[in-house]
């Protein structure tokens, strides 16, 4: 976030329209204790603001992400990946029967995505996409997802969870059209259920705390980033130590999800991506 | 905008500073009583009057925060009762467990939302703390417990979901908001998948054809986007929330 921006909204009192001392509605937070810099609080909820101006690239949210086109189609390639990948492992045989029934589900679903974005891009099936390698030797790595199950739902959880911060980290960038940003998000909703369950089925819980994983350690970049998973920064406000009584810094890190950049999910699923 | 404000029937907070009272009402018949969630504020409407005792949501990205801070408010309630119950008391560690994660991810994302809104505008802008009766649900009951806590993250997503292009990103405060429902629905559909698979293990449920949507000729592949109207609606027809509040401005595109 761009602080110095924040600030000039905040010292604006016309979109503030605040009167009483913000300093108060802190006292809310059962275990603040500590003196909370409230010249980092970057809301301004003005209902009409005489300050609106055009959504622009110029915030960090904004820069780095192009046009709805690019996100469609950046979208596209995960979906692609995901699709193969399904299918792959339910050719395969290394799924077991238990497990069949989710994953087939998942499969069904990302099929789906690959459909829709198809044809909110106006392409044909195979346009656009690349060419494969779940073992990972284009990111030198030697794995065997379809005779070794533990790996196949390694990858699977990295993929979800992959999807669902590289959703998020896109809202934004579609946040000018309100057709595209709701299909993305129901979209994203999804993959965040494929993740939970996924992770569930692997002895992990549903949702990522801190940047903890089960991961093999070439996909630590999955919980990582510019916002990693293990951030305690919310709307530019620091709640580490905040939630004690609510289960702490880990059960904060649980509640909310965190976005990946384009280069940062290009760069994880280029380890899968022949060419 | 299609809610503009039109005529003394509605009103903004504003005009009553300081004036923060909020009628509570005993009964749980509030379906259709008309007062509530009117979609928009305008001299098409039933011509009921705004009351002017009771809190309003406000218009566009405060409405839309206080909107996501009521649902939130209603969960932690929820899984604060849930962990008190005969249920989860004997319930299987697993469980407990995820139980307990939730009631603190939903306090947390409650709080968050209390101290957001609360550093930004007027206390009589920020919505009160509702009032709720949970006394006809068996929080002895495996299957009640799980079966409205599905209920209530599906129904969260979906809000979600659906406030995400109503929030108004012209401004870089907006641009934040966007992004922090964002963080919050993954979570609430994480814990939606959750509960379903407790309820139906090792099946589809976790996201089932019943709760997912088609585009564009698809199956059932999509979450859900559902308006502030119909989500209050449904929050309403529960039966569970005391505290009469109105949504007459919150945006709707």
């Amino acid at each position: 976030m761009n602080f110095t921006k924040i600030l000039d909204i905040l010292s604006n009192e016309s979109i503030l329209n605040v009167k009483g001392s913000r300093r108060d509605s802190f006292q809310q937070f059962k275990s603040v204790g500590k003196n909370v810099a409230l010249a980092s609080i970057p809301f301004a909820l003005a209902s009409v603001s005489p300050k609106t101006r055009a959504a622009t690239n110029s915030m960090a949210m904004g820069a780095m992400m192009g046009s709805n086109e690019d996100v469609l189609k950046f979208a596209l390639t995960l979906e692609y990946l995901e699709r193969e990948f399904y299918q792959m492992g339910l050719d395969s045989g290394v799924i077991p029967a238990e497990d069949e029934e989710v994953f087939t589900t998942i499969s069904k679903h990302e099929n789906a995505h690959v459909t829709f974005l198809l044809g909110a891009l106006g392409l044909q099936d195979g346009d656009l996409k690349p060419v494969f390698d779940f073992s990972g030797a284009p990111g030198g790595l030697n794995l065997d997802p379809f005779n070794d199950y533990a790996v196949f739902m390694a990858l699977a959880q990295g993929f979800e969870d992959t999807g669902v911060r590289a959703y998020k980290g896109q809202a934004g960038a579609l946040a000018n059209s309100n057709d595209l940003l709701t299909y993305a998000l129901q979209i994203h909703s999804v993959e965040a259920r494929h993740a939970s369950e996924v992770r569930r089925m692997r002895g992990e819980k549903g949702w990522i705390t801190k940047s903890e994983n089960t991961l093999p350690s070439a996909f630590q970049a999955i919980y990582g980033g510019a916002t990693p998973e293990s951030n305690t920064v919310q709307g530019g406000v620091e709640l580490s130590g905040m939630f004690n009584s609510q289960g702490g810094d880990k059960a904060l890190t649980e509640a909310f999800d965190e976005p990946l950049t384009m280069d940062e999910v290009n760069t994880i699923a280029s380890i899968f991506i022949a060419s | 905008m299609k809610n503009k404000i039109e005529n003394n029937q509605c009103r903004s907070n504003s005009e009553y500073n300081g004036r923060r009272r909020f009628l509570k009402i005993g009964g749980v018949a509030l379906v259709g009583s008309g007062l509530l969630f009117m979609g928009g504020c305008s001299s098409d409407d039933d011509g009921q009057p705004t009351n002017p005792d009771v809190f309003d949501l406000g218009s566009g990205n405060l409405g839309i925060l206080n909107y996501a801070y009521a649902l939130e408010q209603l969960e932690a309630a929820f899984y604060t009762k849930v962990v008190q119950g005969g249920y989860f008391s004997s319930a299987s560690a697993t469980e407990r467990e995820i139980f307990t994660d939730i009631q603190n991810h939903e306090i947390i994302h409650r709080d968050f939302f209390k101290t957001a809104i609360s550093a930004a505008v007027d206390a009589n802008q920020v919505l009160p703390e509702l009032e709720f009766d949970f006394s006809s649900v068996d929080f002895g009951s495996r299957d009640a417990v799980l079966g409205l806590s599905q209920v209530l993250e599906d129904t969260g997503v979906r809000a979600y979901n659906g406030a995400g292009q109503l929030i108004d990103v012209s401004n870089d405060a907006g641009k934040t908001y966007l992004l922090l429902t964002g963080k919050i629905v993954s979570v609430e559909a994480r814990h939606a998948s959750a509960i379903r698979d407790l309820i139906n293990p090792g099946s589809s449920y976790f996201a089932g054809d019943d709760i997912l949507v088609g585009i564009g000729g698809t199956g059932p592949a999509f979450d859900r986007a559902a308006t502030p109207q119909e989500v209050l609606n449904e929050v309403i027809a529960t039966g569970f929330l005391k505290t009469q509040f109105t949504a007459n401005n919150l945006p709707t595109s």
